[in-house]
């Protein structure tokens, strides 16, 4: 079905009064049949709305100004909410806007993916509203949550900015504009685009590029999970309990009420609160208590055995009911936290700048701010994975050209937003336990100079943490020795604030753990700072520990997803890149079952491997992990602006490039030199290396010591040579984009005849571009339905 | 003039309503069934169309075989 047909429109009242004005008659857009499909884009201002948008800069200045110049003076979280909604009220209006007149030059008369395939499976048009959502669900996982924390100890100002204009300026342009490049493709992949627009060469660069990136990212989220669930008991059972709930929904659905999937959802989040408050009480009873007391290598085997039993498995039975649990809780915590940091209001804790900010020895990553920084907060500025998302469903089911805007630059907007959350919790706890919390154990002993282990006692951990803060020379934000302090009630119910080990003691006792030292990862953080805003509005102080499992269990289904979705992908893609091999060409058929079982053991040994070694590491492994992840990622941004900036100046829009390439230059200069700095210096992974082999050399070292510097030793070994591999991919990717654009520049020819952009189809179809129908396409709407009704009627009497 | 005011709040709160259960099972893929039959009528006029759990199983199949990637971070 090329042609795209006539559909019967949603039925409504047949009324249309022809009352455009003569400004809204010139924009609509009528078709060859005189059909009204569309409206071209135009800014109209009215005294009012110019009114509204200057009180909506001048907000957005102070809220700036307030986090750029304050000094030793408590600031309310509340401005970072403000500060971002109103920049990326701004950015959307008047960047984006530019973009898609500029770039993308958005034509409703032609007809999208949606409209030419129109197959009854992914080519579907989706309603605007419901398509934001879906793409935001595909965009966002448990990695804009993980980088902000990790990124605090510098201060909360580098991670505002680069949040806040990363994505206004990169992270949401790319997600748009690899969208319409998609779309304009019949939703094309990002390697097939590669393959179209740069040679075969460039396109499988890219495929193996996102193999290897697809299993690092598991690897680190997994290890992000496994290190809030070691332990942790109550953890533990309540993950552990959602496979169980997971295939009592899946059987739900299949035999009792088939199709029903909100009153699925809905029995399952019943089952899942039932389960996170059963936890507690599991936590409680130390002979069951032991038996869920994993530590984080048997969390590995489990998670390990998982996944497979999830591949193996029907999806109907276990995935598809957990992805409504995790789609449910992804798009409901957002809501919750937004209301719950307005009423609880806290103050933020940490400064503008921490002293931490000029060094390149921090403890929750190593490196200088520049390129560090950037490369800890991946996701929530800049996600090249998005990049595969952009071009997967969503090019394909979107109705009309104009929504690329909202539903590309949109989505990621909100994606930002929950980074910036996440940097609130992180900011807004005292910093002495944020640091206690987030140093690894043996970053705790060198600095404190007392000896803990894994094994030591809470209080133990907890004398060790407060002595390391002390002689920690950072400061808080009114100028003063950081503290370890935490607000909380005392046994009458009035509130105290605890100070030193007892802190943290009580810390760990408010959220039913048994200890908060060295849980690095970012995850226990997050979840404490969510548990400090719900429950002021719900529950009040008792339900702390439930909100704390409730926030970890949140970020624990973004990872089940993840694991046993990126699995699923990994599989796909390996398999098609082993059917290009001739002898192997079996592999590229989904079907066939030895080549699935083979092609998901490749998979998971990828990310079983990495995620083994990083829990096997005495430092950690978060700390090694964090800038190969992110710099995967960003190169895979940068990937993906390479695409962009070739089909731009393909299509000969040469004053416009910069739009693209800003970003670009940049995303290469970070991840460039923070992979030049993991390859050679003193931050490199191979100086890592050479350390442990000079150690385990020497011959002092026996025992577990010994086995955690071999581990350390391979995994830095392992990073190092990953670090290479990715920066000669991506160099070579980005010189045959150059080579690409320069030959563009050369032969003269420009146009989207040169390109493998689709040639226009009339559309058939109306419906509006942003998120609230405006009143020119109320009418439009009106006019379609009567102007349809008509020509079906005509239709039916021809025949 | 009150019962009137009444009426219209009324009839607010039940379009806000119809609208959230519009979104929730067309962003949860309740819908789909739906959707499939208004098509199927269309374009296949006079025929029967596949029953709704047949029709789940024909999508879970097709999912099966073409993975979609949503974002590992």
């Amino acid at each position: 079905m090329t042609d795209a047909t006539v559909q019967v429109p949603a039925p409504g009242k047949l009324e249309f009064n022809n009352d455009y004005t003569p400004a809204e008659a010139v924009r609509v857009i009528r078709n060859s049949k005189g059909l009204p499909v569309g409206v071209r884009p135009k800014m109209v201002w009215t005294w009012k709305k110019a009114l509204l948008w200057a009180v909506i800069a001048i907000v957005c200045a102070c809220g700036w100004t307030l986090l750029a110049v304050s000094r030793g003076e408590r600031i309310s979280a509340i401005w970072f909410l403000v500060v971002a909604l109103s920049s990326y009220a701004i950015a959307y209006r008047f960047y984006a806007y530019y973009i898609q007149i500029k770039i993308m030059r958005t034509d409703d008369a032609n007809a999208t993916p949606a409209e030419r395939v129109h197959d009854g499976a992914n080519f579907e048009r989706t309603d605007r509203r419901v398509l934001f959502g879906q793409h935001f669900a595909g965009i966002s996982g448990a990695g804009p949550l993980v980088g902000p924390i990790l990124a605090a100890q510098m201060g909360y100002l580098p991670s505002t900015l680069w949040i806040i204009l990363g994505v206004i300026f990169a992270g949401a342009v790319q997600d748009m504009l690899v969208l319409w490049i998609s779309a304009k493709r019949r939703g094309r992949s990002l390697g097939q685009m590669a393959t179209d627009e740069m040679g075969k060469f460039g396109g499988m660069i890219l495929s193996i590029f996102l193999v290897v990136m697809t299993a690092i990212a598991m690897a680190f989220l997994a290890l992000v999970a496994i290190k809030a669930m070691a332990a942790s008991p109550w953890a533990v059972f309540s993950i552990g309990m959602t496979i169980p709930i997971a295939l009592a929904m899946g059987c739900y659905q299949r035999f009792l009420r088939p199709g029903r999937v909100i009153e699925t959802t809905l029995l399952g989040f019943v089952l899942l609160v039932l389960d996170i408050v059963a936890g507690g009480w599991i936590a409680s009873v130390p002979a069951v208590a032991a038996v869920f007391t994993l530590d984080a290598k048997e969390l590995v085997i489990a998670l390990v055995i998982y996944s497979f039993a999830a591949a193996a498995l029907p999806h109907w039975l276990l995935v598809t009911p957990r992805d409504y649990l995790s789609t449910l809780m992804k798009i409901g915590t957002l809501v919750l936290l937004v209301v719950g940091i307005i009423i609880a209001n806290p103050s933020v804790k940490v400064p503008g700048l921490t002293e931490l900010a000029s060094q390149s020895t921090g403890p929750t990553f190593s490196g200088s701010l520049f390129p560090f920084l950037f490369i800890t907060i991946a996701c929530g500025a800049l996600s090249g994975f998005h990049g595969a998302v952009s071009s997967g469903l969503t090019p394909k089911a979107v109705e009309k050209e104009n929504q690329i805007r909202m539903i590309g630059y949109g989505s990621m907007l909100v994606e930002s937003f929950t980074a910036v959350i996440a940097l609130i919790a992180a900011i807004t706890i005292s910093q002495g336990v944020y640091f206690s919390t987030n140093m690894s154990a043996a970053q705790i002993t060198a600095v404190s100079g007392v000896s803990v282990t894994a094994t030591s006692t809470p209080a133990e951990q907890a004398e060790a943490a407060v002595k390391a803060v002390s002689s920690m020379k950072v400061s808080d934000i009114e100028g003063n020795q950081m503290q370890v302090t935490w607000d909380s009630v005392d046994e009458n119910g009035a509130a105290k604030t605890y100070e030193g080990a007892e802190a943290l003691e009580k810390a760990a006792s408010d959220i039913g753990e048994k200890t908060i030292v060295s849980r690095t990862g970012g995850a226990t953080t997050f979840a404490m700072g969510m548990a400090n805003f719900l429950k002021s509005y719900l529950g009040g102080h008792d339900s702390m520990a439930f909100w704390y499992h409730f926030a970890i269990m949140f970020e624990a289904l973004f990872i089940l997803t993840t694991v046993d979705n990126g699995t699923r992908v990994a599989r796909y893609q390996i398999g098609e890149m082993l059917g290009n091999v001739r002898k192997l060409k079996k592999f590229a058929d989904p079907t066939w079952k030895p080549g699935n079982i083979i092609t998901t053991l490749i998979a998971t040994a990828l990310w079983g491997g990495l995620l083994w070694m990083g829990v096997s590491d005495a430092n950690g492994g978060i700390n090694a992990m964090v800038p190969i992840f992110g710099i995967s990622n960003q190169l895979l941004a940068a990937a993906c602006f390479v695409i962009v900036t070739v089909c731009v100046a393909k299509l000969g829009y040469k004053k416009y490039l910069w739009i693209p390439v800003v970003p670009l230059a940049w995303d290469i200069a970070v991840t460039f030199t923070a992979d030049f700095q993991k390859i050679f210096g003193p931050l490199s992974y191979f100086a890592t290396a050479s350390k442990y082999q000079a150690q385990i050399a020497s011959g002092e070292l026996s025992g577990e010591a010994l086995a955690n510097a071999q581990a350390a030793l391979s995994n830095a070994y392992l990073d190092g040579v990953l670090s290479v591999f990715f920066l000669v991919m991506m160099s070579i990717f980005v010189v045959v984009g150059i080579v690409t654009v320069v030959r563009t520049f050369a032969s003269g020819k420009f146009g989207p005849e040169t390109t493998s952009e689709e040639p226009f189809v009339e559309s058939q179809w109306f419906a509006p571009s942003s998120l609230m129908a405006t009143s020119l396409e109320k009418k439009v709407q009106r006019e379609y339905s009567v102007k349809l009704h008509e020509l079906t009627q005509n239709e039916r009497a021809a025949a | 003039m009150r019962t009137s005011g009444m009426e219209t709040i009324i009839g607010r709160l039940q379009a806000a309503w119809r609208g959230i259960v519009w979104y929730a099972r067309e962003i949860s893929g309740e819908a789909r069934y739906d959707h499939y039959l208004e098509h199927f009528a269309v374009e296949h006029p006079g025929e029967t169309p596949m029953s709704e759990s047949e029709y789940i199983r024909a999508r879970e199949e097709y999912d099966r075989l073409h993975p979609n990637t949503s974002c590992c971070c």
